[in-house]
């Protein structure tokens, strides 16, 4: 049984595409004939062959996201109770979350375990790179959805058995829209926005920005040959997240790099 | 788009209803999308037909209704009508409030034989 939501589902292979097959052979077959004589005030009605019940209401109530939040609300007393610092990294495709926490793995894992979890909707690429760095790693394919949702997260957890007193990564899936409205129970989701990109992004994907507590502005070393106004997209970002943290830095030539990894040092109880 | 799978979901939460309170199609469904949710009513009405072809709604009429998002000031905790996420509270201006209504996608009723 799963230990976070007891959900009775103990997979080992965590591709939680949620796709149950329904194999429905409906054989209608209804030989019924309308015979009856109607006046001449027919009134419209379906001759659908399967018509034959007499049509009811029946109330549903049914929410279909909150079941997401209830999910992630267990995953984030688990992380309490067990000290596991958990972040929930989002970004457009591209922006360097994966090289990011490699980086931050050779560097900390030293000081406090590291977990990661990555989100993709294929492949097992990422979680073989942080791997090779250091760090069990795992990942959910998410197959044709475009987000990670909480109940996945806590089966992973599970899964890769996370310390306590350590530093959960969860890289979602490269998308600045659908995992603005996902909590997966992690402490703050962080915003990674590469110079690359547009200094716009925050005012074009506010729902984002407006979720995370931290944004990274990576990449900076390609601030030259690029045209990304810094002070405009931090401009833009506090516009929508008045309290939103801000570092800019460069994973791959590790400029301002100690920023981050000192952010991150404090915040994990070791 | 998560428009999709959401709407596996719908069928899947359909067939559980039906086997509980015994019925075999569903002509009608009420969705209630809230405007802060993230999901596209025009999304939603594009894949419905699609996802539920073979299933016990296939060719049920869809009615979506819109919830209005509400949201409680984080600082003056009075309830403000907000359009977006990042709405800021219609009396004190502080740019955060706690999302109370709008935020979900709710299976309303249903119409079924």
């Amino acid at each position: 049984m799963c230990g976070i939501c007891g959900c009775g589902q103990t997979e080992q292979k965590h591709d939680h595409n949620h796709s149950h097959s329904h194999s429905h052979s409906h054989s209608h077959s209804h030989s019924h004939s309308h015979s009856h004589e109607h006046g001449s005030n027919e009134y419209e009605h379906n001759h659908d062959p399967v018509d034959l019940g007499t049509e009811r209401l029946v109330q549903v109530e049914q929410a279909l996201l909150s079941k997401n939040n209830s999910y992630a609300e267990q995953n984030r007393s688990y992380f309490q109770e067990h000290h596991i610092f958990a972040l929930n990294l989002v970004s457009s495709p591209g922006a360097g979350k994966t090289s990011l926490l490699v980086e931050t793995i050779k560097q900390l894992k030293d000081q406090f375990p590291i977990a990661v979890i990555e989100g993709d909707q294929q492949t097992e690429h990422d979680a073989e790179r942080i791997r090779a760095s250091g760090a069990p790693a795992l990942q959910i394919n998410t197959g044709r959805a475009c987000h990670l949702d909480a109940h996945a997260i806590g089966h992973a957890v599970m899964d890769l058995k996370v310390a306590d007193n350590s530093f959960l990564a969860i890289e979602n899936v490269g998308n600045l829209v659908c995992p603005a409205s996902f909590d997966l129970g992690e402490a703050h989701k962080v915003v990674v926005l590469s110079v690359t990109e547009g200094d716009d992004k925050p005012l074009k994907y506010p729902d984002m920005f407006h979720a995370a507590d931290l944004m990274l502005i990576n990449k900076i070393d390609l601030l030259p040959y690029v045209d990304f106004d810094v002070e405009r997209c931090i401009q833009y970002a506090k516009q929508v997240n008045p309290d939103i943290q801000i570092m800019q830095l460069s994973t791959t030539k590790a400029t301002n790099f100690s920023a981050w990894t000192t952010w991150l040092s404090d915040r994990v109880i070791s | 788009m998560h428009e999709i799978s959401l709407l596996e979901n719908v069928r899947e939460i359909l067939q559980e209803h039906a086997q509980k309170q015994n019925f075999k199609r569903v002509k009608k469904i009420t969705l209630a999308i809230g405007k802060l949710s993230c999901i596209e009513p025009d999304a939603l009405r594009f894949g419905f037909d699609a996802v539920m072809q073979g299933s016990l709604a296939e060719g049920a009429e869809l009615i979506l209704s819109e919830v209005a998002g509400k949201g409680i000031c984080k600082a003056c905790g009075k309830e403000s009508a907000i359009d977006t996420l990042y709405a800021p509270c219609q009396y004190c201006e502080h740019p955060f409030v706690d999302v109370t209504a709008g935020n979900d996608m709710q299976i309303k009723d249903l119409i079924v034989i």
